[in-house]
């Protein structure tokens, strides 16, 4: 290990791709390699980081590990110490490698694995390696869900393992298929090796079943846990992200992008500057969090209050019907300004002088209907970029737990049904 | 209802004088404008001696609020008389409360002319004419919302009837709705009409309830 670490800035600078490792967190000083690589490129990241023919690193791991194993340790750890290879496309494509020196990679690994722990005196019997070959298999069938160029490496190897070859058919695309043929394998495994075991003392039987069904569902479940924790965290991130986005675009098209577009109609100059200083209101009371004027309000205050709102500033007749009540929370504000945006659009596309908002509460939910009798429009043509639809009123509802459906023909007037559930309510 | 030649003759209660000549300038042309008032005695007393067949009511009138014009002159015996409220918006327990007092429909004071005078003639015919608004106050009362609402066991609306009102509340025409609940113009009418029933009857119900619960019968 000291010869790698006095490489240390070598190897931090040496990535002949110029790509940079991305793991930040982890050691930086070997990054395993993205274009020379059989298995994992360990072995190719080494060579770099060390200047050799990765040839030659390769060949001194295989005679270290005929020397009792120490090749296998070797190449493990350095596995777990290096950094992920960089996240930039690789400068040449990876190379389809004959599968032959794949499934030697890992037949090397797995029986240096067995001739370390042999000569390290951990070994009960040789009757073990075929119990221990058909584990390694499973889990390798198992271990190989990560990403998906790793998981049609592993499908291929897979498909030279004995007793198999049923499952990696499906491999690349059912996976469960491939989960259950894995946890045969293993389960195989620790059957054949327990027969194995049944000559030694009784007494150690029952407490070696239970340490090795603990290590076959280890083995089987512990990888997933391990992922699942990792990608569920990431995901959660990224959905929050996407969602907090989603909603902050949707607030600008409502509110910004809605006087821009009414100062360019306007001629008169203290139109104008009404609009702007309105709109900067709005803007600063939602930037510092304050409440929107329908917050902490009943259901029907807020729609009077929204109808009031469209036909001040669209010059049309919002007519409003609200049925039982409800207090007005993050979702139901998200109802009505989902309402808010179709009666909008209703004013503003439709010719139609008036606008209808029905609104009823009861204990499955709120359903909501805006309602023009103007032009129409068919509903499959309308482009996807027309934001106000799209985001304002279904990505919206979506995101709420509710729904949203237009019906509309041209010249039959436009219909929009939204529903929130009182679940999500 | 005999003479079908004749004009419908109408007299208007609102106690605005401007808008008291708005409707009759808009309608003298289709309707024959008996007579108006401002106040819930003149109006009772202009309706008893003139007898309209159509009176347009306010909801909000000095003196009691159109219910309690609709109900002295029911008292009465209305006669051939019908009544339309009329009004800008206005508490659902006061536009309920008119509607049970007789009143046969209700509209709001930003109808357009030509729906007003359609409005009218069909309250002549002996139709109900619900607005979006009143659907909505109906089937609020219906659900038990309002102080004056329905009582649950007594006359609820039927599913179809509940279905009607909505689609009404949203804005539908009778015509369109019968096209979307696939039922004729007159099936959507009875549907209304007998809503109505429900509603003014429940009044009367709750009405001999009350005495009752109060040892006056």
């Amino acid at each position: 290990m000291s010869a790698t670490a006095t490489h240390d800035a070598r190897g931090a600078s040496g990535h002949r791709d110029g790509t940079s490792p991305s793991g930040p967190q982890r050691f930086r000083f070997l990054a395993r390699s993205r274009n020379d690589r059989v298995l994992t490129g360990t072995a190719g990241g080494l060579a770099e980081v060390l200047g050799l023919d990765p040839l030659l690193v390769r060949l001194s791991l295989a005679v270290l590990t005929a020397a009792g194993g120490t090749g296998i340790v070797l190449y493990l750890v350095l596995w777990a110490v290096s950094s992920e290879p960089g996240a930039g496309a690789p400068t040449t494509p990876v190379r389809r490698r004959p599968r032959n020196r794949q499934i030697a990679a890992v037949a090397c690994i797995v029986a240096g694995s067995m001739l370390f722990l042999r000569g390290a005196g951990i070994w009960f019997t040789d009757a073990l390696a075929w119990p221990v070959a058909l584990a390694a298999a499973g889990s390798a069938l198992i271990w190989a869900r990560t990403d998906p160029v790793d998981r049609q490496r592993w499908t291929r190897i897979s498909e030279h393992l004995p007793g198999s070859s049923a499952v990696t058919v499906f491999g690349s695309q059912i996976s469960p298929i491939r989960v259950i043929g894995g946890a045969l394998l293993i389960a195989a495994g620790m059957a054949i090796f327990l027969v194995a075991n049944q000559a030694l003392a009784s007494a150690r039987t029952a407490l070696l079943a239970v340490v090795v069904t603990a290590a076959g569902l280890s083995l089987i479940l512990g990888p997933w846990i391990l992922r699942l924790a990792r990608d569920a965290g990431e995901e959660r991130r990224q959905r929050i992200r996407s969602e907090e986005r989603a909603e902050i675009a949707a607030h600008l098209h409502d509110s910004v992008l809605h006087t821009l577009a009414l100062i360019q109609r306007s001629d008169d100059p203290a139109d104008v500057a009404a609009l702007a200083r309105r709109q900067e209101r709005e803007l600063r009371a939602w930037l510092d969090h304050r409440p929107t004027p329908s917050a902490q309000q009943d259901l029907r205050g807020a729609v009077d209050a929204l109808a009031s709102r469209v036909e001040q500033l669209h010059h049309v007749t919002v007519d409003t019907v609200v049925v039982g009540d409800a207090a007005v929370g993050e979702h139901e504000e998200a109802l009505l300004l989902a309402c808010q945006e179709a009666a909008i659009n209703a004013a503003r596309h439709s010719g139609a002088p008036r606008v209808s908002i029905y609104v009823e509460a009861d204990t499955d939910g709120i359903t909501a209907y805006v309602r023009d009798e103007g032009s129409g429009f068919d509903v499959d043509t309308v482009p996807a970029d027309r934001r106000g639809i799209a985001q304002s009123v279904i990505g919206r509802m979506r995101r709420h737990g509710g729904t949203a459906s237009i019906t509309s023909q041209p010249g039959q007037g436009t219909e929009m049904h939204l529903e929130l559930p009182r679940s999500a309510a | 209802m005999t003479t079908t030649g004749r004009r419908t003759r109408l007299f208007i209660v609102d106690d605005h004088q401007l808008f008291r000549s708005g409707l009759r300038a808009e309608l003298e042309d289709e309707f024959e404008i008996a007579g108006e008032a401002g106040d819930v005695d003149q109006a009772v007393a202009g309706i008893v001696a003139l007898q309209p067949d159509v009176v347009l009511l306010d909801v909000h009138l000095p003196g009691g609020g159109g219910a309690t014009v609709a109900d002295a002159i029911t008292r009465r015996g209305a006669g051939a008389t019908r009544f339309l409220a009329i009004s800008v918006s206005d508490a659902p327990e006061d536009v309920i409360g008119v509607i049970r007092a007789g009143a046969r429909g209700y509209v709001t004071k930003s109808i357009s002319p030509a729906d007003l005078a359609d409005a009218i003639r069909r309250v002549r015919s002996g139709d109900a004419v619900f607005s979006p608004r009143l659907a909505g106050f109906v089937l609020d009362a219906f659900r038990g919302e309002l102080p004056t609402s329905i009582d649950p066991e007594m006359d609820q609306l039927t599913p179809r009837e509940r279905e009607v009102l909505r689609h009404i509340a949203r804005g539908f025409t009778y015509k369109e709705i019968g096209v979307r609940l696939n039922l004729s113009a007159k099936t959507v009418e009875t549907h209304v009409s007998s809503v109505l029933r429900k509603l003014q009857l429940s009044s009367r119900y709750e009405l001999t309830r009350w005495a009752m619960d109060r040892r006056m019968i």
